[in-house]
């Protein structure tokens, strides 16, 4: 047993050797965590469902500009962990958080800070399409009317250049007037990625986009995602790993409500220092 | 006869029989409902459509052996089932809002809604001396506010059950995509749940108003019948309901005449106004 852990110790130390030598052949395509300004530093988090630790003693830095994918078998805490970052967890009574989540300065877990106001700066893309009971037009407007005092035209201005951001303009410009509801899977969730982004937030939140998507539609909000990384920090859950590999930065891998790894894409799904997170992507388990 | 040799014919047959006999059952059943309802409209039908004429909605109820009408009493069944509506319907889904999106997790939402099960439940006849005792005592007399307040009184708890349910259907994710945008709780829940249950709760008012249309026991002792026209909610007021009870009981034959013509005009409202919020709620 002792010697296991002697064993595995020097394992470690091998890889994390091996890990920096594999750093700087990466830097060439990705940069390196330290060269990049931190959007969302994440410190000792732990999170309550009631009495269940879902979350334990998190802490992440997540840098700006870059996709961060989160990624980990199903119950391990990732979708749990976004909706921390928006707390928009606190639509449930029962749920709490502790620890401390920085964001340009100033701790958004602190009771004062306002929710609407953060969430306007958070934005968020949900698991499965939701588009409110009214036009597309609307969908988009809604969010902005909120936060922004727009004339028509610079409305319409708006409007336009969400939907063309979420790749959906040349769909549905003739169909503005008609129902969210009435559009397609893939359109919807397009049209709600156009929403969150109308209200120009600084950090986009997605919990698994993809997951109620056909792979035509998938590889529209991927190419999206990255058409979008330039001007927004970028946090997305996936159960699918080729997603991860293909669209992030720097991906975190979870397990059981801890972060097992944080690091460069390449890295982790290359050459990952921990063993669960070998386990993990090459499909050992989850 | 069977080409798989493990299929028991015998048992076959038997669940065929008992399938055949379940469905023979609840069609009889269904047979048995219906007929009621549709021996309770013909028989309206023969009765009191060959009395429903111009004058029935034009001219006011007759003294006895008299030429008259209904037009007093369909004004004021029309009118004190407005002002009910209008009084129970905004407090009825204000209240439902609350249950469904304000007291989710608090511990009083479920005891109110146990006592609007109870008013649900509650027999009109004593929704109707509760008003008299509370209206038509302290101001001495019968009035069309008081009939509008007990038919309030029937409509409410209709109302907060059907917007609470309604709104309850609405998925919590879109709640929260709303919430992701920043928008505040009222913003949601006026511009979007609302939004996303309007036919519902619609659906819940036109119930409401088809269920106090009929009801007469609270109007006796409340709006009570007015032989005129009525010039104010103040004082009693004529409607249909009471005065298909006065003609029908009465000994003469024009007065039981207008009776079945003002049974049917009800029935034929309610019946209309039922298919309507199924026709809004079906293609919402």
């Amino acid at each position: 047993m002792v010697k296991e852990r002697a064993d595995l110790v020097k394992e470690m130390e091998n890889t994390m050797e091996n890990g920096l030598m594999n750093q700087h052949e990466v830097k060439r395509e990705s940069r390196g965590l330290r060269e990049l300004s931190i959007k969302l530093k994440v410190k000792n988090l732990d999170f309550y469902y009631g009495s269940f630790h879902a979350l334990h003693s998190i802490s992440l830095d997540i840098p700006e500009n870059q996709v961060t994918a989160i990624i980990g078998p199903s119950g391990c805490g990732k979708s749990t962990l976004i909706r921390v970052f928006n707390r928009i967890y606190e639509l449930y009574p029962r749920q709490y958080a502790t620890g401390e989540i920085i964001l340009d300065g100033r701790n958004i877990l602190s009771p004062k800070e306002d929710l609407n106001l953060l969430r306007a700066q958070v934005g968020m893309v949900f698991q499965k399409p939701t588009p409110f009971p009214m036009s597309v037009y609307d969908n988009i407007a809604f969010g902005v009317k909120l936060y922004e005092r727009l004339s028509k035209a610079q409305m319409d201005e708006r409007v336009e250049w969400a939907l063309r951001k979420a790749a959906l303009w040349d769909e549905v410009k003739d169909k503005l007037r008609q129902s969210g509801t009435a559009l397609s899977g893939g359109q919807q969730q397009r049209l709600c990625i156009a929403r969150a982004i109308a209200v120009k937030p600084e950090v986009l939140l997605l919990d698994e986009p993809c997951s109620a998507l056909d792979p035509i539609s998938t590889a529209k909000v991927e190419q999206l995602i990255e058409e979008l990384v330039d001007d927004y920090t970028i946090i997305i859950v996936t159960h699918n790993m080729q997603q991860a590999a293909r669209v992030s930065d720097f991906t975190a891998f979870m397990y059981l409500g801890k972060l097992i790894e944080f690091d460069n894409t390449s890295k982790i799904f290359t050459n990952p220092r921990k063993k669960e997170t070998e386990d993990y992507i090459t499909g050992r388990f989850g | 006869m069977s080409a798989l040799k493990n299929i028991d014919m015998g048992l076959y047959r038997k669940r065929r029989f008992f399938n055949f006999l379940v469905l023979f059952c609840t069609m009889l059943a269904t047979a048995f409902g219906l007929l009621w309802l549709v021996w309770l409209l013909v028989t309206l039908f023969t009765n009191g459509f060959q009395y429903i004429n111009m004058a029935v909605f034009t001219q006011p109820t007759p003294p006895p052996g008299e030429s008259g009408g209904l037009a007093n009493a369909i004004v004021g069944s029309l009118v004190i089932t407005v002002v009910g509506v209008l009084i129970g319907g905004p407090v009825g889904i204000l209240a439902g809002t609350f249950l469904s999106e304000y007291a989710t997790h608090s511990r009083i939402a479920p005891a109110i809604r146990f006592i609007n099960d109870v008013l649900l439940s509650a027999p009109s006849i004593i929704l109707g001396v509760f008003v008299y005792q509370i209206v038509v005592v302290p101001t001495g007399h019968f009035s069309g506010w008081a009939g509008a307040l007990a038919l309030a009184f029937i409509a409410l708890p209709i109302i907060v059950r059907t917007t609470e349910d309604m709104m309850k259907l609405v998925p919590n994710a879109v709640r929260e995509a709303a919430a992701a945008l920043g928008a505040p709780k009222w913003k949601v829940t006026v511009a979007i749940v609302y939004r996303a249950a309007k036919a519902g709760i619609l659906t819940g008012v036109l119930l409401a108003i088809a269920r106090i249309s009929g009801e007469t026991a609270p109007l006796l002792f409340t709006a009570l019948n007015n032989q005129f026209w009525s010039n104010s909610l103040n004082e009693p007021i004529a409607n249909l309901p009471v005065v298909i009870f006065q003609f029908a009981m009465s000994p003469y034959e024009d007065w039981q005449h207008l009776a079945w013509a003002g049974a049917l005009l009800i029935t034929v409202s309610v019946l209309v106004i039922n298919i309507i919020s199924r026709t809004i709620f079906g293609n919402r």
